[in-house]
């Protein structure tokens, strides 16, 4: 693979074409939609809280690769984890994108991590934050 | 008619990136070393405000703005260069119309009939008026190739139809609509139409007196010239009757505490200091296009057009938007890659060093109509070449298993 070939990353292409967590979730407790005017795209992100716990979430929609990827990527680290910690890492998330992130931070966030690069292109910070906007609002709407 | 205008080599951009493949000119274009200068010498020798001064800069800057005027009146063909308002762009144009002509003639329950893949500067000003004033805004369809019909248009206005608004070609399409004939259709129903000329006007001739369109609408940066200068053009008596749009300085005659009277066409449509090195590197831009002649710059984007199209059609998961004739196109092939979205599409093309857009190309209830979430989109300009072609068809054949996939 030439320079130009790993553009996006291997852990990004593989999130795109074999999402893990992009399907339907009837036992949802929440959910709600985050759309990229700009673009158009637009996720629905589903998630089942109960005590405090994500205990499962999946995603559905139409978006860039890097959109759907970072979507994905994000809810294999949230799953199991607590609102109060999914908060804290779209937080960690956030600052990775204003390259305001440590390196002790920067691994707290694992995989998301590999959104660092396509994140320094100002037209693709949209992208890549779209399930992480959507996860904020969907937290603040239900506590 | 000189070939030599056809190149590169007269556009400075392409001096400071040497490897790009400039092909967004549907979005903006670049702009000829010609008109940088003439820009320049404006601001060197000749600025001072316009119409304003008594001053022999003043003069000068005023002689500057009113020749470029007239540059534009002959470039389309208008009557007068009482027709002829200068505006930022395309979309000051329209809701100038929209805002000074609407709101004076519109009123509850009458109807404005738009083309469904109109640009949102050619939507949004009408949708916002038909709400304000209670009228009904329809929408014309086109088929799955952008080909709009004179029996769909007889048959979508009624006597309430005030107003009809559609492109000379449309951003996403490429395809001319028959806007002549559109226009009789109109006239004999007693509909004023109103065109969008943005990606016509730098193209193809365009002669609003031929046409017989009631408005045309263009921007300059889209035809060579600086960003921040556009065109109105309207039918005299219509631009009379029509109140201001903006107020302010330079638009009007006498003004008193309780009133003013304005001042006379087309100044009354030009409030506050216009833009004249704009205006200015507008005409410049108008000399190079006549000077090469639009003889010369349809047949240069017609073959470019055709190579990329064949070459396109040969890649496999590759559709392109519009109709399957490439001469339809002038020089806009909006695409999609199967499985792959557009905005990876031009991301992966920018890696490359190819320039090309994506997205909803501001025409959102087009793509809804079409099925597709967005495109991208390739367009052409007379200074492209064959090599550009080449770098886009590599890239474009190579995206599908950069992205991951077998094929």
């Amino acid at each position: 693979m030439g320079l130009e070939d790993n553009f996006y990353g291997e852990v990004l292409l593989d999130h795109n074409l074999h999402p893990v967590h992009r399907h339907d979730l009837p036992c949802a407790t929440c959910r709600t939609d985050g759309v990229n005017p700009s673009c158009g795209d637009d996720i629905s992100l589903s998630l089942e809280i109960h005590d405090g716990i994500i205990e499962n979430g999946a995603f559905t929609g139409v978006g860039c690769a890097v959109s759907q990827a970072s979507a994905d990527i994000m809810l294999e680290l949230i799953i199991g984890k607590t609102t109060d910690e999914a908060r804290h890492l779209a937080h960690l998330f956030d600052k990775m994108i204003r390259s305001e992130i440590t390196e002790s931070e920067l691994e707290e966030l694992e995989e998301a991590g590999a959104l660092q690069n396509v994140s320094k292109m100002p037209a693709r910070v949209k992208c890549a934050k779209l399930g992480w906007r959507t996860l904020e609002s969907l937290l603040e709407e239900n506590g | 008619m000189n070939e030599a205008l056809l190149s590169k080599a007269n556009f400075p951009v392409f001096e400071v990136y040497k490897n790009l493949v400039y092909l967004d000119n549907s979005a903006t274009q670049q702009k000829p070393r010609s008109v940088i200068e003439r820009v320049d010498r404006y601001y060197r020798e000749e600025n001072a405000n316009p119409m304003r001064g008594l001053y022999g800069l003043s003069v000068s800057a005023t002689e500057a703005y009113d020749s470029a005027r007239e540059a534009v009146c002959k470039f389309i063909g208008a009557d007068s260069t009482r027709e002829i308002i200068f505006t930022r762009n395309a979309t000051e144009s329209l809701n100038l119309v929209a805002y000074s002509w609407g709101r004076a003639n519109i009123s509850e329950g009458d109807e404005l009939l738009v083309a469904i893949s109109e640009h949102h500067s050619d939507l949004l000003p009408w949708q916002i008026l038909a709400k304000e004033k209670g009228a009904v805004l329809k929408y014309l369809e086109c088929d799955q190739t952008g080909l709009y019909t004179a029996e769909a248009l007889r048959a979508a206005l009624s006597e309430k139809t005030k107003l009809f608004a559609i492109a000379q070609i449309s951003n996403i399409f490429g395809r001319l609509n028959p806007i002549k004939e559109f226009a009789e259709i109109c006239h004999a129903n007693g509909t004023l139409i109103v065109c969008d000329g943005a990606q016509s006007v730098p193209h193809i001739p365009v002669d609003v007196k031929d046409l017989g369109v009631d408005f045309l609408a263009f921007s300059g940066h889209k035809m060579l010239a600086p960003m921040g200068i556009g065109v109105l053009y309207g039918r005299e008596e219509l631009l009379e009757k029509m109140p201001p749009f903006l107020s302010g300085g330079e638009m009007i005659e006498y003004v008193t505490l309780c009133g003013a009277t304005y001042a006379e066409l087309p100044h009354k449509f030009e409030a506050g200091t216009v833009n004249a090195g704009g205006a200015v590197g507008l005409h410049a831009a108008i000399d190079y296009i006549g000077e090469l002649g639009f003889e010369a710059i349809e047949k240069r984007e017609n073959e470019l057009t055709a190579l990329a199209f064949e070459q396109m059609k040969q890649i496999p998961y590759v559709h392109i938007i519009g109709a399957d004739d490439p001469a339809e196109h002038h020089g806009i092939l909006a695409f999609t890659v199967e499985g792959v979205h557009p905005h990876d599409i031009a991301a992966l093309m920018d890696s490359q060093d190819v320039a090309i857009r994506a997205g909803h190309h501001c025409a959102q209830p087009l793509h809804r109509h079409l099925g597709v979430q967005s495109t991208a989109r390739a367009s052409l300009a007379f200074y492209n070449d064959e090599q550009d072609i080449e770098r886009f068809i590599t890239a474009l054949g190579d995206l599908r298993r950069r992205m991951g996939y077998g094929t």
